[in-house]
């Protein structure tokens, strides 16, 4: 019998005047009101049946905490109007071709969470980016003939390296990260101008180009339309056995546990987006002579590093310590949290996933150069970022959040493209977008509050 | 770490998780007492001689007037600040609280008024915060969960809707209730509440009353440090009065009255009651009324 009660179960006598605080009387009713108003608990714990969890959804969604929704929402409108005004957005080759551009876009904007969860910044993630690219393309290219898998690991181990310095210099010295990563903003400009231009004479006019086929397929190559099946159904039957096996395990434990039905349902909307997302990349974008088809590859590099690192902000003693310092970093240093090990920690993982966003970046290019727009690029992450929900301010955010908020971003990147508006409408349409995302969410805060 | 000079090869980290010391009878003595305490701060004298017991199962109220050390006394007993001279006993053991993580192993919490909890963080997340349960690596929150709901069952704190519910959504009584829980969970043997109802209306106030009561009858030492006499008068088994960093009248609760009380905190001396059935410390300083002037 699963009883999912949600209320610690009053054992002692109800007239114990802990019981009776809560029974009723106008303040603690007031107070009842204004907690369901900011009401942030997860319907999934609260609701007994799928329509119950609806209403809770909605009345959450109303009081600011609306997760996904806005970024989603914002995604179908941007995606109706560009195909509106340019029936080639949807088709097989601009779908394939917006994931691949997408992916650099969104792992820059999931490095940034790492931080910005701390209430930190990072602002030279860009050109840290840049920097690891280059590095990694450098030791594959024609007169350095290193092994890939090599300069993948030193690409990431530099970006890593990097923030990591930023990250200790921030802790001891006590500096705020706003600064110490401007300086590695226009730093990192200048050693990447000067790795083309003096040191390492790498590439030839400022710009190196990657003839390495391992990396050029990263954001180039697809999956065969077969594994892509493949690959989603074992996905979503893993996933759908893990979290159907969780919520039993809660229920069992006699904890609250989100109905089969909410379950069920986001198993079912996963599974036809995957479905069709599949079914439309596998379809021949080619010629019948040289078939180009399949599932990119860097969706998939996208969605096991979503996952891991859920997994690590969820699941971990470090993602917990994470959102606890973002929320109250006294609270975590008296919990006896080693405030600075965890920061450190957290611009090294930034540094790594800007180290992976040079590398597809380079492989989504084919090159790299010294003219990278680094100062336009970390915005977009930032953007990202706080588009998908993720607080300028510290302990709030998903990396799901980041992830379709970049997804945004690479839409209209694409999109105006497409249209021919070239970079003015691409600024101006970010800007648009981003100004909507943290008006909607000021907007449904202050509604919140007034009621 | 703490030491422990009773030198029967007792390892002092099992202070930590066992009541007592294994070797040492365990006494029926106070669990904690304060043996001519003092501190100062240069040339300020925060502490003169306090000597105090803090008994097991009952509530003993610090009250004072501002500045009367009631703050400093805490600290000293939290680990925070170390007394210049006198001596804390643990179990009849004299020990030395060198940091706040001594205090803690040792099996002291401190409830601060500001309490320190997460607001986007739920009541599990926050209870266990550094405690966290780990299984191959990732959290376990299943264990967790059953750990804090029992935790918050034993002390009857049934008024919130979920536990799962983020710390901020909470109203202010709830959040005081889910700080002491908290350190309640770490098998913690006294507890030291600073100003627990200062901020919080009617119907709050009572749950954290009643949760204070109900600390002291499952067995813990309570100290509640408060200005509001009246609830001090409800909770308070006895009664410790500061004034000017003298302890000037302690014993149990029902010997006072809120009078007198005010006229401890006030002049350090009161007229009200002459009996003498209160203990006017007189350990080493020698104080009496009369040099308070």
């Amino acid at each position: 019998m699963a009883t999912t009660d949600h209320d610690v179960p009053a054992e002692e006598s109800p007239s114990s005047p802990v019981a009776v605080a809560g029974a009723g009387e106008s303040a603690a009713e007031a107070d009842e009101a204004a907690h369901l108003a900011r009401g942030t608990t997860s319907p999934e714990l609260l609701a007994n049946s799928l329509g119950e969890y609806f209403r809770l959804w909605l009345r959450r969604a109303r009081s600011g905490e609306s997760g996904a929704l806005p970024v989603i929402v914002g995604l179908i409108v941007l995606g109706a109007y560009f195909q509106i005004r340019e029936p080639a957005f949807l088709s097989a080759t601009n779908i394939a071709n917006l994931m691949a551009q997408a992916g650099w876009i969104i792992t820059i904007a999931m490095a940034q969470v790492f931080v910005l969860l701390l209430g930190e910044i990072d602002l030279s993630v860009a050109f840290n980016a840049a920097i690891g690219g280059t590095i990694t393309i450098w030791m594959v290219s024609v007169h350095h003939p290193f092994p890939t898998w090599l300069a993948i690991i030193v690409g990431l181990a530099v970006s890593g390296a990097i923030a990591s310095i930023e990250g200790l210099l921030i802790v001891w010295l006590k500096i705020p990260s706003f600064i110490v990563t401007l300086a590695g903003l226009l730093g990192l400009n200048g050693v990447l101008i000067w790795l083309f231009d003096e040191a390492g004479q790498v590439g030839n006019g400022g710009v190196i180009s990657s003839h390495n086929n391992f990396i050029n397929d990263l954001a180039g190559g697809n999956l065969s339309p077969v594994a892509g099946w493949v690959i989603l159904i074992v996905a979503l039957l893993l996933g759908g056995c893990y979290l159907i096996w969780r919520d039993q395990r809660r229920r069992t434990n006699n904890l609250a546990a989100p109905p089969l039905g909410v379950t069920l349902l986001k198993l079912g909307l996963m599974a036809v987006v995957g479905a069709v997302l599949v079914a439309v990349l596998n379809v021949n974008r080619g010629s019948a002579f040289t078939p180009l088809e399949g599932v990119p590859w860097v969706v998939l590099i996208v969605l096991v590093l979503l996952g891991g690192s859920t997994l690590l902000l969820t699941r971990t003693r470090f993602g917990r310590y994470l959102y606890a310092i973002g929320g109250s970093a006294e609270a975590a240093r008296r919990a006896g949290i080693n405030l600075s090990r965890i920061r450190v920690l957290a611009f090294l993982l930034a540094g790594l996933f800007a180290g992976v966003t040079g590398i597809l970046y380079t492989s989504l290019l084919g090159s790299m150069s010294n003219d990278f727009e680094g100062g336009q690029y970390v915005l977009y992450s930032v953007a990202g970022a706080v588009i998908g929900g993720v607080s300028l301010f510290g302990g709030r955010g998903r990396m799901l959040g980041a992830v379709l908020g970049g997804f945004v971003v690479a839409v209209i990147y694409n999109g105006v493209d497409l249209l021919g508006l070239g970079a003015a409408g691409q600024y101006i349409w970010t800007a648009l977008v981003l100004l909507a995302a943290v008006t909607l969410d000021a907007l449904a805060r202050r509604g919140a509050r007034s009621t | 770490m703490v030491a422990n000079s009773t030198g029967d090869g007792a390892a002092p980290a099992a202070a930590g998780a066992a009541p007592f010391v294994p070797g040492t009878t365990p006494t029926d003595g106070p669990l904690l007492q304060l043996r001519d305490i003092s501190k100062s701060f240069g040339p300020v004298q925060a502490l003169t001689g306090i000597d105090l017991d803090i008994p097991v199962g009952e509530v003993t109220a610090l009250v004072g007037d501002n500045g009367a050390g009631k703050s400093t006394l805490v600290k000293c007993i939290a680990g925070i600040y170390q007394p210049n001279g006198g001596q804390l006993v643990w179990n009849g053991n004299p020990v030395q609280l060198h940091s706040p993580k001594d205090a803690a192993d040792l099996g002291i919490a401190t409830v601060y008024q500001d309490l320190a909890l997460c607001d986007n963080l739920d009541i599990v997340q926050n209870m266990l915060l550094g405690h966290e349960v780990t299984r191959l690596g990732l959290l376990n929150e299943i264990s967790m969960e059953l750990t804090a709901k029992q935790t918050l069952r034993d002390l009857s704190v049934t008024t919130v809707r979920s536990i799962r519910q983020p710390v901020g959504s909470l109203s202010g009584g709830q959040r005081q209730a889910v700080a002491v829980a908290k350190a309640v969970m770490l098998d913690a043997q006294l507890v030291m509440l600073d100003e627990p109802t200062a901020a919080l209306g009617v119907s709050q106030t009572e749950l954290v009353l009643g949760l204070i009561t109900r600390l002291a009858r499952r067995g813990h030492a309570v100290i509640v440090i408060s200005h509001n006499l009246t609830d001090v008068f409800r909770v308070a088994d006895r009664l410790a009065v500061l004034y000017l960093g003298r302890l000037v009248a302690t014993g149990p609760a029902a010997e006072f009255d809120p009078q007198s009380v005010v006229d401890y905190m006030t002049t350090g001396t009161s007229g009200r009651l002459g009996n003498g059935s209160l203990s006017q410390p007189t350990a080493s300083s020698g104080f009496g009324t009369g040099s308070e002037g």
